[in-house]
C-alpha cells in the first residue's frame, strides 16, 4: 500500500511570533523555518506503517514556497522514499486539498496522512476537505491508528475523551499530539535523502486554481493582559475573590 | 439572510457550546436557523426550540446521524446550507471535523475559530496559537464558520419557540463506521462551559495529588483541568489539557496550581476573566497574567483555599 504525507513549512515553534509594525502579518524574514510539527508526527507514523510492512511506499507532498523542499528532504530523510512539491505560496487550505486530491487521483495511496493543523494559520482543515473531495473517509486527531487488509481503526481525541472509527481505505487520517513521538533524522539518512527523487510541479499542472478567497484586512497583536497584584495570605485571596473580583 | 447553526448536541441535550455559536449568529444578524442530527434526537431538538433568537429548528432524526459522523452529516449540511448566507458551528471536535468537509463540497473557503463578528463578512480570529489575531475578510456565496465559544456569550437557553421542522433526508456515505467510544465520566461541570475551572501542572507532582484540586473543585463547583506538562508526565487524562493543543476556556474565574505558565498553556486560558496564580517559583511566567498570586507550597495553600470558600 502506498502511503501519501503532506508536510507543510512553518515557522519553527519555538520562535515567538511577532506582528509587523505595518500589520499586514507576522515577521517571517530571518525567522528559522521548520517542518509543522504535526506534519512531522503524519512523517512518523508512515515510517512506522512502512517498518511494519504495511505501507509499501512513501511519498511526501508539500504546498509551499521553492524552498519547502527543505522540509521535504526532512521527511525523505525521515523515511518518505520521494518527494513532490506543488509550488504556491500562502496557498489557502481548500486549495491545497484540491492540490492534494489531484496527487491522489495520479498516485492512488491507499492512506493520506496529515498533521491535524499547521502552526500558522492553525486551520485544521487539509485533511477533511481532502477527505471530502476524494469521498473519502477521515479519521481526525487520531492517537491510534491501526491498519488491517482493507480497513483502518483510529482512535480519535475528541472532547470529553476517545472515540473509534472503522474507515474503508484509501482514507485521510490527520495526527493529534499522541499518536507518536517522532524520531530524529541520523546524518547517514540526512546524506541519503539528498539523493532521492523529488518532482516540482505548479498548480496549473494539475489544473488548480489556487487564487484566495479570502482577504486579510489586517493582523495585530493580541490584547496584553497586565500582571496584577500577589497577597499575602489565603484570606486574603478570599476576601479578594469574593468583594473585590466577585467571582465566589 | 439566514443563518445555518449546526447544533452541538448528544441526542438527549444541547450543549453549551451552541449557545455561543447562536450569539455569533446573532452578531451577524439575521434569520437563525438550528439544525439538530442525530438519531433518536427529539431531545436536543425540542431544547434547542427553546433557545433565545432562534426562529426554526431542523430535526434530522435518522440513523445515518446516530454517531454524528463527518462523512454523513457533512453532506446533509452542504445539502441544506446552499439556501444560506453563513452556515457556524462550534469550534469543537465534532465542528472541527465536519465543517471543513462542508466547506470543501460547496467550493467554499472555511473561517476557523472566529472570536469576534465585524461585519458579515468580516471576521477575528486568533492565528499562531494566539499570538496574532488576524481580520479576515470573505468573498464567499456562503460562508462557512466555526466559532470560538469562549468569544462569545451563551444565548439564553430558554424563552425562545422556534418551529420545528423534520428533514427527510438520509446521506449516508457508507466509508466509516462507529466503533466505540470511552468518555470520561463526569460527575463535574465540563471544562469548556465551566463558570470556574482548577487546574493543576507539573508541580502536583503526581495524579494522586490532584485529589487536592477535586475536593476544592468539588466545593467551588469548578472543572478541573491540566497543564501539558501534567498530562505529559501521565499525571491525569489528556482530555482534561488546557492550552493550545488542549482545550480553550474563559471561565469567570480560572485557578492554576503549580503551574509555570507556559505559552502553549496561556494561548489556552489568558482570556479568562479573573487568574488566580498559586505556585513557589515567584518567577513563574504565569504571576505575569495572574489578578491574583500568592507564592508558596500549594500543598499548604490549597487546603487552606478549600476551607475558606
Amino acid at each position: 500500500m502506498k502511503v501519501l504525507v503532506a508536510v507543510k513549512r512553518v515557522v519553527d515553534y519555538n520562535v515567538k511570533v511577532r506582528v509587523k509594525a505595518d500589520k499586514t502579518g507576522v515577521e517571517l524574514a530571518n525567522v528559522k523555518m521548520a517542518m509543522n510539527p504535526f506534519c512531522e508526527i503524519a512523517v512518523e507514523e508512515a515510517v512506522r506503517l512502512k517498518e511494519k510492512g504495511i505501507a509499501t511506499e512513501i511519498v511526501a507532498v508539500s504546498v509551499g514556497p521553492t524552498n519547502a523542499q527543505e522540509q521535504l528532504r526532512t521527511a525523505m530523510a525521515l523515511g518518505a522514499d520521494r518527494g513532490i512539491l506543488v509550488e504556491a505560496a500562502d496557498a489557502e487550505p481548500l486549495a491545497v486539498a484540491k492540490l492534494l486530491k489531484a496527487i491522489c487521483d495520479q498516485e492512488q495511496p491507499g492512506l493520506v496522512i496529515l498533521g491535524k493543523q499547521a502552526i500558522d494559520g492553525d486551520n485544521n482543515q487539509t485533511g477533511q476537505m481532502l477527505a471530502a473531495l476524494a469521498g473519502y473517509g477521515q479519521g481526525t486527531f487520531a492517537s491510534v491508528v491501526k491498519v488491517e487488509g482493507n480497513k483502518a481503526q483510529v482512535t480519535r481525541e475528541v472532547d470529553g475523551g476517545l472515540q473509534t472509527v472503522e474507515l474503508a481505505l484509501p482514507a485521510v487520517v490527520t495526527t493529534d499530539l499522541r499518536l507518536n513521538e517522532p524520531r530524529y533524522a541520523s546524518l547517514p539518512n540526512i546524506m541519503k535523502a539528498k539523493k532521492k527523487p523529488l518532482d516540482v510541479k505548479t498548480p496549473a499542472d494539475f489544473g488548480v486554481d489556487v487564487s484566495p478567497r479570502l482577504k486579510t484586512l489586517k493582523v495585530e497583536a493580541p490584547a496584553e493582559r497586565s500582571a496584577g497584584i500577589k497577597v499575602k495570605t489565603i484570606e486574603e485571596l478570599v476576601e479578594k475573590l469574593k468583594n473585590e473580583a466577585k467571582v465566589i | 439572510m439566514a443563518i445555518l447553526v449546526i447544533a452541538e448536541h448528544d441526542n438527549a441535550a444541547i450543549k453549551g457550546a451552541t449557545l455561543n455559536t447562536v450569539t455569533a449568529a446573532q452578531a451577524i444578524g439575521g434569520d437563525i436557523h438550528v439544525l439538530v442530527a442525530g438519531a433518536n434526537c427529539g431531545g436536543a431538538a425540542a431544547a434547542a426550540a427553546q433557545i433565545a433568537g432562534v426562529s426554526k429548528v431542523l430535526v434530522a432524526d435518522n440513523a445515518a446521524y446516530a454517531n454524528q459522523l463527518a462523512e454523513n452529516v457533512s453532506l446533509l449540511v452542504a445539502e441544506l446550507g446552499k439556501g444560506y448566507s453563513h452556515i457556524l458551528a462550534p469550534a469543537t471536535s465534532n465542528g472541527k471535523n465536519t465543517l471543513p468537509r462542508v466547506a470543501a463540497l460547496l467550493d467554499v473557503a472555511q473561517i476557523s475559530e472566529i472570536s469576534k463578528v465585524v461585519s458579515a463578512d468580516t471576521f477575528e480570529r486568533p492565528i499562531y496559537a494566539g499570538n496574532a489575531i488576524a481580520t479576515v475578510q470573505s468573498a464567499d456565496s456562503i460562508k462557512v464558520i466555526t466559532v470560538r465559544p469562549t468569544g462569545f456569550d451563551a444565548a439564553a437557553a430558554t424563552g425562545g419557540s422556534a418551529a420545528t421542522e423534520a428533514v427527510a433526508s438520509a446521506q449516508n456515505a457508507g466509508t466509516s463506521a462507529f466503533v466505540n467510544e470511552e468518555l470520561a465520566k463526569l460527575d463535574r461541570p465540563e471544562l469548556a462551559g465551566a463558570k470556574i475551572v482548577v487546574s493543576g501542572g507539573r508541580g502536583m507532582g503526581n495524579g494522586d495529588n490532584f485529589k487536592i484540586l477535586y475536593t476544592l473543585a468539588d466545593k467551588l463547583g469548578a472543572a478541573v483541568g491540566a497543564s501539558r506538562a501534567a498530562v505529559d508526565a501521565g499525571f491525569v487524562p489528556n482530555d482534561m489539557q488546557v492550552g493550545q493543543t488542549g482545550k480553550v476556556v474563559a471561565p469567570q474565574l480560572y485557578i492554576a496550581v503549580g503551574i509555570s505558565g507556559a505559552i502553549q498553556h496561556l494561548a489556552g486560558m489568558k482570556d479568562s476573566k479573573v487568574i488566580v496564580a498559586i505556585n513557589k517559583d515567584e518567577e513563574a511566567p504565569i504571576f505575569s497574567v495572574a489578578d491574583y498570586g500568592i507564592v508558596g507550597d500549594l500543598f499548604d495553600l490549597v487546603p487552606q483555599l478549600e476551607k475558606l470558600v
